[in-house]
């Protein structure tokens, strides 16, 4: 049984939040301006522009590149082995969260209630926290943070078995086209195929934590991912959504087994924001 | 590209076209949902706003914590649509402009014509780029919102794209 102090991943957790916020990576850096340079339209490439120079800016800066810094959303891996010593873990999460929104800058979005009083909690707690137990003694954690622009375009449908490839590929293709420009384009599409009605949704969620444009190992699903981002592009709603060729810079299918009654599907959309990053401890 | 002084002119902004690039430089008001609601539920109980609204522009943001040194933290458009319940009233009470980002309702986009007004869209994600537009923010009501609060920005050729103009034309 290897030890693990929470002071430690509390810690981990507050400088994983500021870097997701503020540096985006080579990866997308790069993404990014490839499309740039291949939108004919002036003003489309012209957005692109602006984005790549404000995503290098937040770095150079250390400042948030999205004033949406989400809601932090984390997925722990947690080994078996691990005994944690010196508190919760699950406080240390969120202590960590708060920890880092209010050193980092980072605007504190979350209200303390949804419906009625919708309070600000004013330091962006609680966060969304998924737990998986996996062999071994080392802690991993991916932190997302999901700004709402996009997640309030997400969607979730339990489809027909008989719907098949078709119904996917269409369900899809259509929440994107019905997001229009809200969801800040060009974006990344997560997509969550079988399990339960929030199994979906989870994948989905799961799917925008992968690196920008990875497929998946099955080449059936790589080769779905590639037909949307096909059909997606040619929406051309584009940068910012003011036409263009870059209306998708990846889409990241995930799949679960499923009720020999069901296919439901989830459409989780992000930002051209498209922020993570991870630890191991 | 068109530049403009704040407060705009209603002859300035019937010349606007959608898809015109402005650099606006002057005052706007930050306010987005929380803040809409508690003008516009003011506004139905006949109370006096806390804010004169009448022939400025507000901009759906809510600003990140500045850094020291700085009058502002990243500060890009949220998504209109949201706001889109609480508009019309607020256009037919004087205010002639809105910078966001996304497509708007068929209601606002009639209280837009109705009042000469224009809607503005600028890029969303861009928001410390932005920021650089940003000369000067002062509180002015609703402080207890936090980053909802309704505050004064000064800004100085900040970008932005006319989505809809005041003929109704939209580019989205």
């Amino acid at each position: 049984m290897r030890e693990l102090h929470v002071n430690e991943v509390r810690a981990a957790v507050a400088r994983m939040v500021i870097d997701a916020n503020c540096c985006i990576g080579e990866g997308m850096l790069t993404c990014l301006e490839q499309c740039r340079d291949r939108e004919e339209k002036t003003l489309s490439r012209n957005v692109l522009d602006m984005i790549v120079r404000n995503d290098r800016l937040a770095e150079e800066r250390m400042v948030a590149m999205c004033q949406d810094t989400g809601m932090a959303v984390f997925r722990v891996q947690v080994g078996q082995e691990i005994h944690f010593v010196g508190g919760s873990l699950d406080q240390a999460i969120h202590d960590g969260t708060a920890q880092g929104y209010e050193e980092g800058y980072l605007r504190k979005s979350v209200v303390g209630e949804p419906l009625f009083d919708r309070v600000n909690t004013r330091n962006n707690t609680p966060a969304v926290i998924y737990y998986e137990f996996v062999p071994g003694d080392q802690l991993h954690i991916t932190f997302a943070p999901k700004g709402f622009g996009s997640e309030n375009m997400s969607v979730v449908k339990m489809l027909k078995p008989a719907d098949g490839v078709d119904g996917v590929l269409n369900f899809v293709v259509e929440a994107v086209k019905n997001a229009g420009p809200n969801p800040c384009p060009p974006i990344v599409v997560g997509v969550g195929i079988g399990g339960t009605f929030e199994k979906a949704a989870q994948l989905s969620k799961f799917a925008l934590m992968r690196d920008v444009g990875s497929h998946n190992e099955d080449p059936r699903y790589a080769a779905l991912e590639d037909e949307l981002m096909e059909r997606i592009n040619a929406l051309a709603i584009g940068p910012a959504g003011l036409g263009g060729k870059t209306t998708a810079l990846g889409v990241h299918v995930e799949w679960f087994p499923t009720h020999i009654a069901g296919l439901p599907v989830a459409v989780n959309l992000c930002c051209h924001a498209y922020r993570h990053s991870s630890v191991t401890l | 590209m068109i530049k403009l002084q704040l407060p705009l002119k209603k002859e300035e902004i019937a010349r606007l076209r959608a898809g015109d690039e402005v650099l606006l430089t002057g005052p706007v008001y930050t306010g987005r949902d929380a803040a809409h609601k508690r003008l516009t539920e003011a506004m139905a109980r006949g109370e006096e706003l806390p804010v004169d609204l009448r022939g400025q522009v507000i901009y759906y943001v809510g600003p990140a914590p500045a850094k020291p040194g700085q009058p502002i933290g990243p500060a890009g458009p949220t998504t209109s649509y949201r706001m889109d319940p609480y508009t019309p009233a607020l256009l037919d009470a004087g205010m002639v402009g809105m910078i966001g980002k996304g497509r708007r309702t068929e209601p606002v986009r009639e209280a837009i014509v109705r009042n000469g007004a224009v809607y503005f869209i600028t890029i969303g994600g861009a928001a410390a780029l932005i920021a650089d537009s940003i000369r000067s923010k002062e509180p002015v009501c609703y402080e207890d919102l936090g980053t909802e609060a309704v505050c004064r920005l000064e800004v100085e050729d900040f970008y932005a794209i006319v989505g809809i103009d005041s003929l109704g034309n939209s580019l989205l």
